[in-house]
Parts: C-alpha cells; structure tokens; sequence
C-alpha cells in the first residue's frame, strides 16, 4: 500500500435547496481498499457518490484522483481516467442483449486505450470480449444467459451488468452503489466472492451498502454518515462500538445487531 | 361464431430464418436467400422503376422529388428521435440552409450543380451542428421546441435584414440538365441513405446511439461523451436535410424564405408515425402515401390539412406501430387455423 492515497475526499458539501445533503465530507481511499459507506437511509451516501462521479456539482470542497483534481469534472471525463460507479436503480440498455450491454463501455475512448478487453477492429471480436467479461462475472455461458434481452434477466444478473459495465472499462477505483440491495440471499452470498476477486485483481473498491454483515466481511474501513456529515470512520469493530453510530440506526442506547 | 372458435385455434409460427438470425446469421438455401431478399428488392427496384413509370406524367414526377425531398428528412427524423433520442423539428431549417447554401454557390461563384450539392450537404451539415450545439444538452420536448425556433428565426432573420435576396429570394438558379437526373440523384441517395444508416444503426457505434436514447446516464458513466454522439445524430439528419434542400434549390431554381415552411419540420413526423419508428424504411414508405395524398388533395385547398388530421389520427389510434412494423411481423410469421 503507498502512502498517496488513490482518491482524496476534502471537505465536499452539496446543499439541494435548503437542505444539506453534504457537509463537508472528508475521506481518503488507498489503493487495493475495500473501503465501505454506510448509513441511515437519506445521510447521503448516493450524493457522495454522485458528487465524487461528477453527476452532481459541489458547492464546494475538493476531489483528488490519483494526485489530479478532478473536482465537478464531467462525468465522462472522470469515467475516462479509470474512476467508475455502479448505479443504485439498475441502468441497462433494456432492450439490447445483455452482452450487447456492454458494447457501448468497451466502444469508450478508455476501454480502446487499455487495450485488454480491447477487441482488435472487427466488429465481432468486441462481442466475443464481451461475452467473456460477462462470464467472469457470473453469467453462465452454457445457458445463454449473456444472449438474453436485458428486460428479461433478474435483479441479480443487473447489478453483475453494472459490474460489468465498470469493468470493461479497466477501471482503477469502482464505486459500488448498493451492489447488495434486493438480492436474494443465495445471490449476495456468490456477490461476496466475486468482490473479493475484484480486489485481488488490484482494483479498489467504495462500497455504499446497506447490508451490514456482508459489507463487514469483505470491507477494510467504514465510514459512517448521517444527515450528510462523517460521523464515523474505522474498521467495523470500532464502527460498531461508536456510540454516535447506534444512535443514528437506533436512536438509543439499543445492541447494534441485526439490521 | 363462438362455436366455430371452439374447434380450430389460430397458431403462430416464425419462419426459420428469422429464429436463426436472430443470433448468427446463417444463410442455407435459395428459398430463405429469396425470402430475405424479396422484400428488399421490390423496394429497390420499385423505386428505381418509378421514374420510368411516370415517364409521361411530368407533373407526377415532380411529385416524386418532393417525396424523396421529404423522404430523406424523414429518415433524419426518424435516426434522431429513435436511435438518438432527440426529437427535432428543424427540418425546415435543414432544407433552407442547404437550398440557401446551393443556391448561393450557384449563383454567385457559378458552381455547376453536381458541385454545389455535395457541398451544401457538407457544408449545411456543419453549420446546422454548430449551430445546434449550444441546445444539445436539452432532452424531450424542450429540444423539439427549441429545434422549431430555427426554421422560424432563420426566415424572419433573412426578412428583416434582407440578406441573400430577402423576401424574394435568390433568382436565377441553374435546373438539372434533365428530369430524370433530379429523380435518379434524388433516389439513389434515399436508397444508399437507408440501407447505410440500417448498417450503422446494428454496428457497434450504432448501440452507443442507442445508448444515448435509452439512458444517456449509463453512456456518460462508460467514459463516452454523450454531447459528441448527439452532435453526430444532428450532423447525420442535418446532412440528409440540407441534400434534400440542395436539390429543391436546383429543381425549383430558386431558394427563398418559404424553404424554412413549417411543412418540412412536420410531414416528416407524420410519415414516420404512418410507416413505423424505428425502422427507417417505414418513413420512406409513410412519404410514398402521404405526399401523394397531399397532392391530391390540393384541390380542396385548407381542407386538406383536415383529411391529413383525420389520417394521422387512424393511424395513431389503430395502427400506432405504423406500417412497416406491422408488415415486418406479419411477414416474420406464418399464421394458420388448426384443428383441435
């Protein structure tokens, strides 16, 4: 692990209207992390992420990617210097195969540079890529679940499509919005694993959960939000035993067990 | 009748060749070779036989170059509203600038016509993208509006300022040598402008388009510029526009303000909702019957727009798929009464 932090986090605040969904949020995020988010629902978690992606403006504060400012840079461009994020409400091209899906990622300026996923020119070559990408991650290719329309698979195969989606652009740093939520509890035990794979591939993880226990397997460090301020931050032990944390799930003096 | 349904069901089934395309495409014999091509090449050379046929009816043959005129900004409008999201309106802005543009070459450096269309194409392209640029970000309704101020700005730009002629135009354009040589041009570009954007749209470039109408989100978040993409859909329907006006210029000989009509921002859209979004082709078809139509029904003067009304209403109401997506998948599918 190096010292320069991979992303930088600095002081970054989002007000909608009147309300603050961020102030003045500061984290910092190593290569080979797994670092996790979490909190109260509406502490703004997904806004941290949206301003991190460039898909929301700060009003103020700093976002430092590998040493370079990338503060309120579009999001194409933040996308296109290895920073990716999955999409808490599933985004896929409804009506294209799910391998087709993954056509536009890999047509990207990024995804030609990197070479590796690359397909060499012909049209079907970027297929093939696609395919295998889809298989790595969890699509079976025997049953020809990568053929299928996207509108036809569950939510299960979505969020791997979102993976997948990061994936093929050879990404550096993938933000997880709720890879976790609405799977059943067969498919988040197969999810574990393949994030763990991710990072033993050398990519570095911010996962904004909700599922606690299996976020507490796989993450190295949380951070606790709530009403849009950092109010914890450590591993999961230290996490739990914070008393500020309990109040926000529990508002009491309540066990922080099963959530 | 009720008794009738009891003892015989109607069964649906696709024709083979469809089930095995659908994933690699496998040609194995004439019949399914034929069956594919039948349909293209009664398009084809139909189209092609139609100045031939109208050989003796020279008032109909004019018609016929309006209807690829309107043709090509069809399948503009059809591109950009389906495969890049953006509904657009400035149809007539298309044929005016690249009528302005032709006409202008023409008359004042004395460019020949084969010249001055090729180059109003490009030309009229880039001057359309440019000027559409600073709206692109706008989605939905919002971009439709904005693209049906241009036709409208343009004309009362050039009254006002009375530049390039004002309100009686520029005089004095060269005609084509001959008529057939305006209809062959006119149809040999509707063709090769289908059959090449049905190509692109199936290409890997051709899904990022898609990308962008289905969810320009998901495209932004792969790393791709979705303003780029965008600007390529205009230029391509801007580029098919101003061909379109170019020719009108040089078979009118004369280009004025009555190009920006209201008409070429609208007949486009109805000939896509009468031959079927998305398709390509079914706008060149809802142009095969709805300028005819129109023309004749010229003599009841306004009252034309009314039937036009009552036409498009049929069709959205019972036919809201359009033609040629209905005919595709009856086509696709043999039907027949089983016995049970």
């Amino acid at each position: 692990m190096s010292h320069e932090p991979l992303l930088t986090v600095d002081n970054i605040s989002k007000s909608f209207g009147g309300v603050a969904a961020l102030s003045a949020v500061s984290l910092d995020i190593y290569r080979g992390d797994i670092l996790g988010i979490i909190g109260p629902n509406g502490s703004g978690k997904t806004t941290l992420v949206n301003t991190i992606t460039g898909f929301v403006k700060a009003d103020q504060g700093r976002v430092v990617f590998k040493g370079q400012d990338i503060t309120n840079w579009k999001p194409h461009k933040i996308a296109d210097v290895g920073l990716t994020r999955t999409f808490q409400v599933m985004r896929p091209y409804f009506s294209l195969p799910a391998y087709k899906n993954l056509i536009i990622p890999l047509f990207s300026p990024r995804a030609r540079r990197t070479g590796g996923w690359r397909g060499g020119g012909k049209t079907g070559s970027r297929d093939t890529v696609a395919v295998d990408i889809l298989e790595e991650i969890g699509f079976e290719r025997d049953s020809y679940v990568p053929y299928k329309v996207a509108s036809s698979l569950p939510t299960g195969y979505l969020k791997r499509l979102e993976l997948a989606r990061c994936l093929s652009l050879r990404p550096e740093l993938v933000i997880c919005d709720e890879v976790f939520s609405g799977l059943s509890m067969s498919e988040m035990a197969s999810m574990v694993p393949l994030m763990e794979k991710l990072q033993m591939e050398g990519i570095t993880l911010i996962m904004v959960e909700h599922r606690l226990r299996e976020l507490f397997r796989i993450a190295n460090r949380l951070v606790v939000l709530n009403f849009g301020c950092k109010i914890a931050e450590g591993t999961s032990e230290d996490v739990m035993e914070h008393k500020e944390v309990k109040e926000a799930y529990f508002g009491s003096e309540e066990v922080f067990g099963y959530v | 009748m009720v008794s009738e349904k009891k003892d015989r069901r109607k069964e649906r089934l696709d024709r083979g060749i469809k089930v095995r395309t659908d994933g690699v495409y496998a040609v194995s014999s004439w019949l399914e070779m034929s069956y594919l091509l039948a349909p293209r090449l009664i398009f084809i050379l139909g189209l092609l036989a139609l100045p031939v046929l109208l050989y003796h009816l020279p008032y109909w043959q004019r018609v016929l170059s309006i209807i690829c005129i309107y043709a090509l900004l069809a399948i503009g409008f059809d591109f950009l509203a389906n495969y890049v999201g953006l509904v657009s309106l400035g149809g007539g802005f298309y044929i005016g600038v690249g009528a302005y543009i032709a006409a202008l070459l023409n008359t004042k450096l004395g460019l020949p016509p084969f010249v001055t269309i090729p180059a109003a194409t490009f030309l009229g392209a880039a001057i359309c993208t440019l000027l559409f640029l600073p709206c692109l970000p706008l989605r939905g309704v919002y971009f439709a509006i904005v693209s049906l101020m241009f036709p409208l700005l343009a004309a009362r730009v050039i009254e006002a300022f009375d530049i390039f002629g004002g309100t009686d135009g520029i005089l004095g354009v060269d005609g084509f040598g001959a008529a057939w040589m305006e209809q062959y041009l006119l149809l040999i570009s509707v063709l090769v402008v289908v059959f090449v954007l049905r190509r692109l749209v199936d290409e890997d470039v051709g899904l990022v388009f898609r990308g962008v109408k289905d969810n320009d989100q998901a495209v932004k978040a792969s790393g791709i510029n979705i303003t780029t993409y965008k600007a390529l859909g205009v230029c391509i329907a801007s580029a098919l526009g101003c061909l379109g006006g170019a020719c009108l210029a040089h078979s009118y000989m004369w280009a004025g303000i009555s190009q920006f009509a209201l008409d070429f921002s609208i007949i486009p859209i109805a000939a896509t909702v009468v031959g079927g979004g998305g398709t390509l082709i079914g706008p060149v078809l809802g142009c095969l019957i709805l300028v005819p139509i129109s023309e004749l029904l010229r003599d009841f003067g306004t009252l034309r727009i009314a039937v036009y009304a009552i036409i498009l209403t049929g069709f959205i109401v019972f036919k809201s798929e359009g033609i040629m997506v209905y005919a595709t998948r009856k086509y696709e599918q043999l039907e027949r009464w089983v016995q049970i």
